[in-house]
């Protein structure tokens, strides 16, 4: 047992939220508690074994930008690794990866083992000690009480979690494990708005029960991708196939003809799920024309006993489940260790919380990840180092910091969250930043890792190795900016790179702008070559920079712009709102805006433009009523 | 995104004096650009806070008018920031031209009471006039949505409505295929996108041609003159557009077509519209002229609905009385054929009792008018809101226009997903915001999407 029980920052949860949010406060030298109900599964995956994708690899790169873990983890448990939308342009490519769930426990506990002021206890937490409308600390199961200024709640699924397969009901977080039944009754008691969403698995399959013979092979890309800034190829484990698999007909007979036998068509489940992850069920009867369905069929681990069949998220009843899931090319002998089920859990309206996910109403208590209504691990993650983040810079008297919509998705993620709100469990898409062709993976780092430095959570040996890449960058871009290419001395190898007949002489940079061309073209050009790049680089780096390069040339005059739109708006994102307005009292504003104003209490003049029914006019009217304030106040 | 904020460091222009025929009009030009938008458009920047004949010029070296500039640079002026204003000739075409290459040179237009704004940020106005200025913008706002509305024809919304459906519909295949690789439907080769990407490019150039014409925006105020077949209806037409623009005969339905002038009354710009009378059993053409009087009525700001006083006393009918939006005008008119005149009530709202062949009650008519539609007219008035328009969907067919190359030049897709999405927000800008969470829900309703 822990004797000084005083901490600066108490984590509650060890999920993917909890892990960033304890780790971050304790790089910055804050003392720090994480309490979770197991220690031995922090760092658990419980839905399906993968880190990235769309959307959500930008967000994973930028919390490693940040200095976060959550890449690290990733390289040294992926497992397969693949480059989405290398097609489509490098805003919108994605690295995913899908990881051994054993080893990625494994290198996450690694870190926090390691991780100097952070401190790890056992527990329930079962009551917050609030005083004053200011957190002050926890009460345990054991009722054991810790006390810090700031505590980071991230419950997940875990706060009135109701688990249903067909009609079996039972309470729980995930299949396993206990749900915090009384600290949800008690964060009921509080002021905050709660409701309920729903998220569904799939049933899991012995893996030596299936014919993997018969599905289709899935490599993973070469060269293999790599996830963190500091992290090399030789980090990763040993590489190996996915495989997918379809429903058919009769795969669809089988659900139909029990539909009323699934929790969410009965109406015992009526919370609202995702509509990019829909049941099988739902695929089914919604889309009845499509008589086929895929199913990704993704290893849990190198040595894991089972697999996640992905596109199969089920609450029918268990022999249901085993009836359809045999009907499936590959399955037709398939052993399901773990039914698939539906799970019904508490969210609180995000719309109660501050850009810093600190809570309007209760001071020092700050939510993360599932508990504000999003998904995913990523999402989790990102707001767990931003509350983390906060909560240590609170407990120390330092200002907060929070990214912007055009600084990063992880600012696209909260403004959405604290401003609209959600109506299903809230997934990052590319397609909900506006700077889309700003916020990429490959500057992630760019991006971040300065503003990371300066808040003391980069570390300085990650803020050295970010320099020497930032120099290297410069310096190619410089070479290819003096290099000229004559058209009359081109050779006959150059004239089949170019593909096309140069008119002009021109730079070697300004062929980088072309859409057909790519880096390695370029350099393979007779008059170009490679580029002449430190030792101190690693082969990863140096494909990161060739990356950059390319994406600054091809986006130029869209980067231009989107950042001339930016400096435009700056003024208005920057300007804070008083928390003390009285909005009904702003001459001339309409009765809606006031209600609007008056209930999401915006943080800023820009997050207040972004609210439904505050028109322009109504940000006009509000900059009068600030100016005049201002005015008084000086007078 | 959201279009809300306007920002304060940006430069605008507006029309600072009234719409109409005029005899001059003051543009008005604020922000960091205006020296550079006055060396565009005057080829040299006059002389500080002294009134200089110059030539406005187009970006093309085009003489468009000429007329006084005054130049305040900044911050003694009235917005606190550099302003520039150029008297030109006070035709809504010259003015409206002028304000357009303005707009080219990288201004935008004003919002409502934005001027104001400024200048109270600037601290230029005290804290009394704080109110002031909050009032005028929630005033103008008022007006100039009114004023947008009234700008466009049904058939115009319409249009722009349905190429915003044509356009998210386009913007729905791209979003998908880029936020959902792993799906097995290939968005961007299918064949219905680049259908769709066609017939949107069909639709936009309809649009962009169409209102070019002018055919779907209106400039000014429409006044329109409906009644009963030989009213006086044409006479008082052509009383009031001051020439015999319309066949005046004693042959009730004359008129089968639908007549309009613009006049001006007292620099208010107005559309004058002589209607076919409203009767029953007529023959096939005046059926047809019927149905279009009354299609003009609902377009109508006011009917001046004309009564024969010599035959019999009637009021307005409940059809046109209760007619949304429309004001309507009783007109007791051929007072000249009544003996006495002189005993007729006249002191009913809105009626006005004439004479269209003598001209006599001409006056209170022209006053009447005046007071109704003379308060709607604003800085922001309809013609800015036209200009507004066609500015936006110009914009926004060039950003479609530019996306539509980049895929078929086979640049990348996000490429492609950034101009429609500016394509989007322009037209967004007429018809209001669409979120990229409804683009999201359109994915979900229209795709099996998800594992």
């Amino acid at each position: 047992m822990l004797v000084n029980k005083k901490f600066d920052v108490i984590v509650i949860g060890g999920g993917h939220a909890g892990t960033e949010a304890s780790l971050v406060a304790a790089r910055s030298g804050a003392k720090t508690l994480l309490v979770t109900q197991d220690p031995s599964t922090i760092g658990e995956m419980s839905c399906n074994p993968a880190i990235g994708g769309i959307g959500k690899s930008h967000l994973t790169k930028e919390i490693d930008a940040l200095g976060g873990v959550m890449a690290l983890a990733a390289d040294r448990a992926g497992i397969q690794f693949r480059i989405l939308n290398a097609s489509k342009g490098p805003a919108v490519r994605a690295t995913r990866a899908q990881a051994d769930r054993q080893l990625y426990k494994q290198a996450i506990q690694s870190i926090i083992q390691k991780q100097p002021n952070l401190f790890v206890v056992s527990g329930s937490v079962e009551d917050l000690i609030i005083k004053n409308y200011q957190a002050n600390g926890v009460v345990t199961d054991a009722l054991e009480k810790y006390y810090a200024p700031c505590v980071v709640l991230t419950v997940g699924t875990f706060l009135g979690g109701r688990i249903l397969i067909g009609n079996e009901e039972s309470s729980g977080g995930r299949i396993g494990s206990s749900a915090s039944i009384k600290l949800a009754q008690r964060l009921r008691e509080l002021p905050f708005c709660v409701s309920r969403l729903k998220t569904g698995t799939p049933p899991r399959l012995l893996k030596k029960s299936l014919n993997f013979d018969v599905m289709e092979k899935q490599p993973g890309d070469v060269p293999t991708p790599v996830f963190s800034f500091l992290s090399e190829r030789k980090d990763h484990p040993q590489q190996i196939n996915c495989h997918i698999t379809r429903t058919n007909c009769k795969t669809h007979d089988i659900i139909r003809s029990h539909i009323h036998e699934s929790p969410m068509y009965s109406g015992v489940i009526e919370a609202v799920g995702p509509r990019y992850c829909p049941s099988i069920e739902d695929k089914v009867m919604r889309f009845s024309s499509r008589n086929s369905h895929q199913i990704f069929v993704e290893p849990e681990g190198l040595n894991h006993k089972t697999v996640y069949p992905n596109g199969i998220s089920t609450s029918l009843p268990f022999h249901r489940q085993i009836e359809f899931v045999r009907s499936i090319r590959g399955f037709e002998k398939a052993e399901i260790t773990q039914p698939g089920y539906a799970i019904e859990y508490d969210y609180f309206d995000p719309r109660d919380l501050k850009p810093t996910l600190e809570t309007k109403y209760i001071s020092g208590l700050y939510f993360a990840g599932q508990i504000n209504g999003t998904t995913g691990y990523e999402e989790a993650a990102a707001q767990g180092l931003l509350a983390g983040l906060n909560a240590q810079r609170r407990a120390k008297g330092a200002d907060d910091w929070f990214p912007l919509r055009h600084e990063a998705y992880i600012g696209v993620l909260v403004d959405d969250l604290i401003t609209r709100g959600v109506s299903e469990p809230y997934r990052m898409f590319t397609s909900r930043a506006e700077y889309r062709l700003l916020l990429r993976e490959d500057n992630a780092d760019q991006r971040l890792t300065p503003i990371g430095y300066d808040l003391g959570i980069v570390s300085k040996k990650h803020w050295q190795i970010f320099q020497e890449k930032q120099e290297a960058l410069n310096n190619e871009s410089q070479r290819l900016k003096h290099i000229k290419i004559k058209k009359n001395s081109l050779t006959q190898s150059d004239k089949k790179i170019l593909g096309f007949k140069l008119n002009d002489n021109c730079r070697a940079s300004d062929l980088l702008c072309r859409p057909e061309l790519k880096y390695v073209d370029i350099i393979s050009l007779s008059s170009v070559g490679q580029g002449n790049y430190s030792k101190k680089l690693t082969l990863q780096q140096i494909e990161k920079i060739e990356l950059e390069l390319e994406a600054n040339a091809k986006y130029k005059g869209y980067i231009d712009r989107q950042q001339k739109e930016i400096k435009k708006q700056s003024k208005h994102e920057k300007l804070k709102l008083p928390t003390d307005i009285n909005y009904f009292e702003v001459c001339g504003l309409s009765n809606e805006a006031s209600q609007k104003l008056s209930s999401i209490l915006p943080a800023t003049l820009g997050q207040a433009s972004r609210l439904e029914g505050v028109t322009p006019s109504a940000i006009s009217l509000l900059l009068i009523h600030l100016k005049k304030r201002q005015m008084q106040k000086s007078a | 995104m959201s279009n809300k904020l306007s920002y304060l460091n940006d430069t605008i222009v507006a029309a600072a004096t009234p719409q109409g025929r005029s005899g001059v009009s003051v543009i008005r030009i604020s922000g960091k650009d205006t020296e550079n938008i006055g060396k565009i458009i005057l080829r040299s920047l006059p002389k500080p806070r002294s009134a200089n004949l110059k030539k406005f010029y187009s970006l093309e070296g085009e003489i468009l008018d000429w007329g006084i500039a005054v130049y305040f640079p900044g911050p003694k002026s009235f917005t606190g920031e550099s302003v520039l204003e150029l008297h030109c000739h006070g035709s809504p075409v010259v003015t409206s031209s002028i304000i357009n290459e303005i707009v080219t040179c990288g201004a935008r237009f004003a919002g409502p009471g934005e001027f104001s704004k400024r200048a109270f940020i600037n601290e230029k106005l005290d804290l009394v006039q704080a109110e002031a200025v909050s009032d005028l913008i929630s005033s103008q706002t008022e007006k100039s949505a009114k004023a947008a509305i009234r700008s466009m024809t049904g058939e115009f919304s319409k249009a722009v409505e349905l190429q915003k459906e044509k356009l998210t519909l386009l913007r729905v295949h791209i979003e998908a295929a880029i936020d959902f690789p792993d799906e097995e439907i290939d968005f961007l080769s299918d064949k219905e996108l680049i259908a769709r990407i066609q017939a949107c490019d069909d639709s936009f150039s309809n649009v962009i041609k169409v209102t070019s014409m002018g055919r779907l925006l209106r400039d000014g105020y429409k006044i329109v003159i409906a009644g009963k077949p030989n009213a006086g209806k044409s006479s008082l037409f052509n009383l009031l557009v001051g020439s015999n623009s319309a066949i005046v005969t004693d042959i009730a339905g004359t008129t089968r077509d639908v007549l309009r002038e613009t006049i001006n009354i007292d620099g208010i710009a107005v559309e004058l519209r002589d209607t076919a009378g409203f009767q029953q059993n007529v023959g096939v053409v005046e059926k047809e002229g019927i149905r279009r009087a009354r299609k003009t009525l609902l377009e109508a700001d006011i009917v001046l609905w004309v009564n024969d006083i010599a035959e019999k006393k009637e009021n307005i009918p409940d059809e046109i009385s209760s007619l949304n939006d429309v004001k309507a005008v009783l007109i007791h008119n051929k007072i000249d054929l009544i003996a006495d005149a002189q005993k007729l009530n006249k002191k009913e709202r809105n009626t006005v009792y004439l004479s269209a062949k003598t001209g006599k009650g001409l006056d209170i008519l022209l006053k009447t008018i005046k007071s109704i539609a003379g308060h709607e007219e604003t800085e922001q008035g309809t013609y800015t809101a036209r200009q507004r328009h066609i500015e936006a969907l110009r914009r926004s067919f060039d950003h479609f226009k530019l996306g539509k190359k980049a895929f078929y030049d086979k640049k990348d897709g996000a490429i492609v997903a950034e101009e429609l999405r500016l394509s989007h927000d322009a037209l967004c800008e007429i018809t209001g915001e669409v979120t990229n969470e409804e683009i999201l829900g359109r994915i979900f309703s229209e795709f099996c999407i998800g594992k």
